[in-house]
């Protein structure tokens, strides 16, 4: 886990140290001159060698110190502090959502499979699969903003100002991450105990005289579950991404609309912070997903 | 306790047969009709889809614009068209690439094993792991905008799915029996890769392009809409939506024509890819 942090921030380091661009000359613009152009290079530490550069920039972050963004010229980690916390209520309201909406939805499928119910989840998942998180975004603003006027689009409000208004601003973008994940996650977890179904075990369970709703939720739910917490773990990622996106549909100062604005300035202390902080995350829900897994399953081992 | 299992195995043949004819069937009308309308726009659309009118603006769908015109007067379902050609082009291309270089990664490692194998797959892990829209993100900051760099981007991102599903499909049948008396009668490594194990991943293959079409397709949509993927005059799906975001409360149209498109392109290929993948279970 640690390792693929590092390697991920040695990677993204290399990958914006070797593209052409002069970060110095950037910031300058217009007034670089070669005299001012080697000071600010070495105000930034640009002079310095690669290795040594990444060292000290390990080292900063390990302390807490992110650098300091070329285009605002304060420190990245004031700059992010704010936004990553409003994208990080965002991904963990959709993954909420998410596992309220797809649970309840896969066993309904699965417990009535092949009928008239399952087949119109089924259907009903499938169209909704294809629909992708921004333009659900927008269907929702035209449906629950402008339709029914629930929420005000664009009324953004934050946390500190008012905390309920908040939370209620990010329902609708939440629920337009969280609707086609949780018609795919439903799926496979409808999938999984399907084919739970004609195991010996099931067979075993109801010969003992349970009724099939002690067998659903007694045996194969919790069997059913191991391979669904391992998508749910793949599917992470997915939504810190889908908030990227979605945020700006909705107009959410998150942690989106930085990256974007960074991304276009070149402004690399900021992106490379964003990266690793994401990575972190990651990979830390593929660390919970992996003790679950083993709290599941005890067969297996946790290496 | 008879009853019980006679039922289960009822239901499930019928799910298996119903269920993936159905989806197969629905996609692959929708796929055949989108295809059509996209292979079309290239030649014809009913309007020039750059051509501005200043006297018709924002107006509704009637039969003469039938999904609306934008805020310089263009017809819509003509830039849907062109724009949904840019799309498919860019996700076909992606994923054509994407699976070719999977494949050949997948097939190589899975074949030499040992320490190459470990660390190419460490490495794919890791890129894999990663959320696939802010890795695009990031190479498009280091690459810049465009259609040609979008593309190399998303080929990028979509490698390491090819190369782990080829990889495991590859070490499935790499120690089979007829594998190895394909050996023993003197077959080179290339021979028994391509014509003696290749031609069994074909399926999973193709299960997995149709999944990579619906993935580029949103991906490139994604991309556009936040302004760092196909640049004007360029028209493209999510270019569109994003323009005609500004304008939802008075013209609705402005993004229900491109994302419905979308949403029709990207089913049809989902179903399809759900039937293939029932009837490749069958086997």
């Amino acid at each position: 886990m640690v390792l693929t942090v590092l390697a991920v921030s040695f990677l993204t380091f290399t990958a914006f140290s070797v593209i052409p661009g002069n970060a110095a000359t950037s910031i300058l613009g217009t007034e670089a001159t070669p005299e001012k152009t080697a000071a600010l290079e070495h105000e930034l530490g640009l002079d310095r060698p690669f290795a040594v550069r990444y060292a000290v920039w390990l080292g900063d972050f390990l302390r807490g110190n992110m650098g300091t963004s070329y285009s605002y010229r304060i420190p990245v980690g004031e700059l992010i502090a704010g936004k990553l916390s409003v994208t990080m209520t965002l991904t963990v309201m959709s993954f909420l959502m998410i596992l309220a909406l797809s649970i309840p939805l896969g066993i309904t499928s699965a417990m009535h499979m092949g009928k008239r119910r399952d087949r119109l989840i089924q259907v009903t998942g499938q169209i909704i699969m294809a629909v992708p998180p921004f333009f659900m975004g927008m269907v929702l603003t035209l449906i629950f903003g402008l339709g029914l006027k629930w929420f005000t689009p664009g009324g953004y409000v934050s946390f500190q100002d008012n905390p309920a208004g908040f939370l209620g601003y990010l329902i609708c973008p939440a629920l337009a991450i969280a609707l086609p994940r949780s018609a795919m996650s439903g799926r496979f977890l409808r999938n999984s105990l399907v084919k739970e179904t004609p195991l010996d075990y099931v067979r075993t369970a109801y010969s003992r005289g349970n009724d099939s709703h002690g067998v659903f939720y007694g045996h194969m739910l919790r069997n059913a579950m191991i391979p669904t917490v391992t998508f749910l773990a793949v599917i992470v990622p997915e939504i810190v991404a889908g908030s990227i996106i979605v945020e700006q549909v909705f107009g959410i100062p998150g942690i989106g609309r930085i990256l974007l604005s960074s991304i276009s300035s070149r402004d690399y202390p900021v992106v490379q912070a964003i990266v690793v902080m994401i990575t972190i995350l990651v990979t830390g829900m593929n660390f919970l997903a992996d003790i679950l897994y083993h709290k599941l399953d005890p067969r297996v081992g946790l290496s | 306790m008879n009853g019980i299992m006679m039922k289960t195995k009822r239901q499930k043949n019928r799910i298996s047969t119903d269920g993936s004819s159905w989806s197969f069937r629905t996609g692959a009308v929708i796929t055949v009709v989108m295809m059509a309308l996209i292979i079309a726009g290239f030649f014809w659309t009913p309007y020039d889809p750059d051509a501005m009118k200043g006297s018709e603006k924002f107006l509704s769908p009637t039969f003469l614009h039938i999904m609306g015109t934008d805020n310089f007067g263009r017809d819509i379902l003509s830039r849907v068209l062109r724009g949904a050609g840019t799309t498919f082009i860019i996700a076909v291309v992606t994923i054509v690439c994407g699976a070719l270089a999977g494949t050949i990664i997948g097939a190589v490692t899975s074949y030499i094993g040992g320490v190459t194998d470990e660390v190419i797959m460490r490495i794919n892990d890791m890129i894999a792991s990663f959320p696939s829209v802010l890795l695009a993100m990031v190479l498009i900051s280091l690459l810049g905008t465009g259609k040609y760099k979008i593309m190399a981007a998303l080929v990028i991102v979509f490698i390491p799915s090819y190369a782990r599903v080829m990889r495991s499909e590859f070490l499935k049948y790499k120690n089979m029996d007829y594998v190895c008396s394909a050996k023993l009668m003197g077959a080179g490594p290339a021979r028994i890769v391509t014509r003696h194990i290749f031609p069994l991943c074909v399926p999973a293959l193709l299960s997995s392009l149709t999944i990579g079409f619906n993935n580029a397709v949103i991906a490139e949509a994604g991309m556009s809409y936040l302004g760092l993927g196909v640049q004007p005059p360029d028209a493209s799906l999510g270019r569109m939506l994003a323009e005609g975001q500004a304008y939802i409360t008075s013209s609705p149209w402005c993004v229900l024509g491109p994302g419905i498109f979308m949403i029709l392109m990207i089913l049809g290929a989902g179903l399809l890819g759900d039937g293939i993948g029932d009837r490749m279970g069958g086997h």
